[in-house]
């Protein structure tokens, strides 16, 4: 199978390791995996702080950049979010119909590395080996707009020597929310604060997620507080093997 | 409201901007600063919400056909703002059929002069009145008190609002910000009913209220309530309320005035199948609410000799003229979203500053009120979609708040001057949108990023940001932009021997 990877900007210039683990791991899985060298940013920040017009010419250049692509993966939720569920409004908004019929041709086309991992492909044990204790924390939008439900869990519990234990309030909001982050940064620094505790009362090594925007935020927290304790993304996990490398 | 949890609260005291203060409203972060900071609000609120939540999630749970109730309920809702012109006059009909008088408003001054009017010319100089969120929003207790007319709330938890001189902080329960302790020390200061020995036992305040509100339900010659629904089809208003005090406003009294707003129209008396089992359960999380009256204008012998119905607009025709938002015009005020909210879990009601607190208030109010008068409040959500998974009207509130921040955005571009135009936000945006535009500038800029980071980054930390990203390193830090991007790494991969 061949699939077109959307590193996302974030994970791209920030998390590049993130970009290389999904690479490994579907590589691993017999994906043939291209980069369009050309995409740069889906345009969500742009558009969830306010700035719609801002937003157009990135939804222009996702739909072209990714028009021949059978599927696109992303290892970011939110990401691939905005693409299925706001790219909508977004063509709605430019009043450009060809743009619409592009969106609509084009989003179902676009998954999260869960989604692709146990539907398309059909695994959920991937042949990892993580031998840590993980808990993992269900984003806001891989659970309420992409639904992807169990799916993350499924791979995580398929994972040779992994013990993952089980976050109090998984549900609940990190704080991160893009630039709310910054715009209510004291109400932001609440939600994380019971968002950390919860992580720190699992007794977890590692907390894994499906999106490293969220994961920077709960991070950044982890290592201004000197927890002993990492923010990393679930690709990193499932990518990891018991190969030992030269 | 239920009496147990009106005392199981905290006390704070922000000053509420209502409908009728006129000038922009203290911006959303700083009544949030302010609100974080008292441990006792935040205990409480949060203790509070996290249980009604999980009570709302078991009795949901138990209706395997949950989703489709809330399906239906937003299809009648839907179809009634579709169609909502016809639908009022068939109610106005349906009212002055049934014996009652139907009054319309277009804004809160003409709605609360219209029920003056008819308190005066019954010479009533004391009212009561059940638990009513419109009459919050058009202030009507203060503009009756101008012309001398006392209005008495009756809710147990409304009454320990207009007692203390506070603002409610929760739709449902308004004095969720109050504890029993508190409750005491205000009844035994307001209540002539009050013993000297009163404890803060929520039985024991419940029965100073009861006797105070008794002598004020036996006296009052006019009571006034606001409408949960009204059925077009048959004239017929609805109250759905927990303590009963409700029902003894609107069949004691002789003259009775329901305050509505306009969307809260539903076309049949059999889509109450829908919404009495809706709201109970997203509101109190109980199967059903311990009274529910229904009244179809006068009745000869039995409960009030004269109904008004007073319909108002107060800015719900621009919510309705609003493709994205109009969906708010769905909304029950059951509060399940509240109870939800991250936010408002954290910050309570009084930071919003309107009488709609929370998500569904983060929407609904800069709709009502204009973008220029409650521009913060889009933005008092981190979009995690809570709201959106319990509403039982499925009001898309996530898309809706993005939406207002689009018109915000604009607003500001037209209005706010060069000074707001040049806001360093918006410079960052519009910068950021250059740069994604080409694939040469972005990889330009994720160079310079590298290079500009030098003098911020220590030890593999980055502790401290200038400017407008300083509220993220207050408490996080920030990773350093790595030496090598990935897509920097996919070229060296593929493209052995060439450098990117």
């Amino acid at each position: 199978m061949k699939a077109s990877l959307f590193i996302t900007c974030f994970n791209d210039t920030l998390f590049p390791e993130t970009g290389q683990a999904t690479v490994r791991l579907l590589e691993r899985l017999g994906v043939e995996v291209d980069f369009p060298r050309e995409q740069t940013c889906c345009g969500q920040m742009h558009f969830n702080s306010g700035y719609a017009d801002e937003t157009v010419p990135l939804v222009r250049r996702f739909v072209s950049v990714f028009a021949d692509s059978e599927v696109v993966v992303a290892p970011s939720a939110s990401c691939v979010g905005m693409v299925r569920d706001y790219y909508t409004d977004v063509a709605e908004r430019s009043g450009d119909e060809a743009l619409k019929e592009e969106v609509r041709a084009i989003q179902p086309r676009v998954l999260e590395l869960s989604e692709f991992l146990v539907d398309r492909l059909g695994v959920e044990d991937v042949g990892a080996y993580f031998p840590h204790q993980v808990t993992y924390h269900p984003t806001c939008h891989s659970l309420r707009i992409l639904h992807v439900g169990d799916r993350p869990l499924r791979l995580l519990r398929a994972v040779a020597g992994i013990d993952l234990v089980e976050l109090p309030e998984a549900e609940e909001c990190c704080g991160f929310g893009g630039t709310f982050a910054v715009k209510n940064a004291d109400t932001s620094m609440a939600m994380l604060t019971d968002k950390v505790r919860a992580v720190l009362d699992t007794g977890a090594q590692v907390c894994t997620a499906g999106d490293n925007s969220c994961l920077m935020h709960i991070g950044g927290a982890l290592s201004r507080q000197r927890a002993g304790v990492r923010a990393m993304h679930m690709a990193e996990i499932l990518a990891s093997t018991d190969e030992v490398r030269p | 409201m239920d009496r147990g949890r009106a005392a199981m609260s905290a006390p704070t005291s922000l000053p509420v901007a209502g409908s009728r203060t006129p000038g922009p409203r203290e911006p959303f972060p700083d009544a949030a600063r302010r609100a974080l900071a008292d441990e006792q609000l935040r205990h409480n609120i949060g203790h509070a919400t996290k249980t009604i939540r999980e009570k709302r999630a078991r009795v949901v749970g138990e209706l395997p056909d949950w989703e489709a109730l809330c399906e239906a309920g937003r299809a009648i809702k839907e179809r009634v703002l579709r169609h909502l012109d016809d639908y009022l006059v068939e109610l106005e009909t349906s009212v002055q059929r049934a014996g009652g008088h139907v009054h319309w408003a277009r804004d809160a001054d003409e709605a609360n002069r219209v029920v003056g009017d008819l308190v005066a010319a019954h010479g009533a100089e004391e009212v009561v009145k059940v638990k009513s969120i419109t009459t919050e929003e058009t202030q009507l207790n203060e503009a009756l008190a101008e012309r001398g007319i006392h209005c008495w709330e009756t809710d147990l938890a409304q009454l320990i609002i207009q007692l203390g001189e506070d603002s409610p902080s929760h739709i449902l329960v308004p004095a969720i910000h109050r504890n029993r302790a508190e409750i005491r020390e205000l009844f035994m200061r307001t209540l002539d009913e009050a013993p000297d020995d009163l404890s803060d036992d929520p039985r024991a305040l419940a029965e100073v209220a009861r006797r105070h509100l008794r002598r004020k339900f036996l006296a009052a010659k006019v009571g006034i309530s606001g409408a949960n629904f009204a059925v077009a089809e048959t004239g017929t208003v609805s109250v759905v309320e927990s303590e009963g005090n409700g029902r003894m406003c609107t069949s004691l009294p002789e003259v009775l005035i329901s305050v509505m707003g306009i969307e809260k129209l539903i076309p049949r008396w059999q889509d109450f199948e829908v919404y009495l089992q809706t709201l109970p359960r997203s509101s109190t999380a109980e199967r059903m609410n311990p009274y529910t009256s229904l009244w179809t204008g006068v009745a000869p012998e039995d409960g009030p000799r004269e109904f008004h119905l007073v319909l108002v607009d107060n800015g719900r025709t621009n919510v309705l003229a609003d493709v994205v938002g109009r969906q708010a015009l769905n909304c029950i005020r059951c509060s399940a979203c509240l109870n939800v909210c991250p936010v408002y879990e954290r910050t309570g009601g009084h930071a919003y500053g309107s009488v709609y607190p929370g998500p569904i208030g983060a929407i609904l109010t800069p709709m009502l009120e204009g973008i220029d008068r409650a521009g913060s409040l889009p933005y008092a959500s981190s979009l995690c979609g809570a709201c959106y998974a319990v509403c039982p009207v499925k009001i898309d509130i996530p898309r809706v708040l993005v939406h207002l921040r689009h018109l915000e955005v604009e607003h500001t571009a037209r209005e706010g001057g060069l000074r707001a135009r040049l806001g360093p936000e918006r410079v960052a945006m519009r910068v950021m949108a250059g740069v994604f535009g080409s694939r040469r500038r972005y990889e330009a800029a994720q160079r310079a990023a590298r290079l500009g980071q030098w003098p911020l980054a220590h030890g593999g930390r980055i502790q401290r940001l200038p400017g407008m990203l300083a509220g993220w390193t207050t408490m996080r830090d920030l990773r350093p932009v790595p030496a090598e991007s990935f897509r920097e790494w996919w070229r060296r991969r593929s493209e052995p021997g060439e450098v990117g």
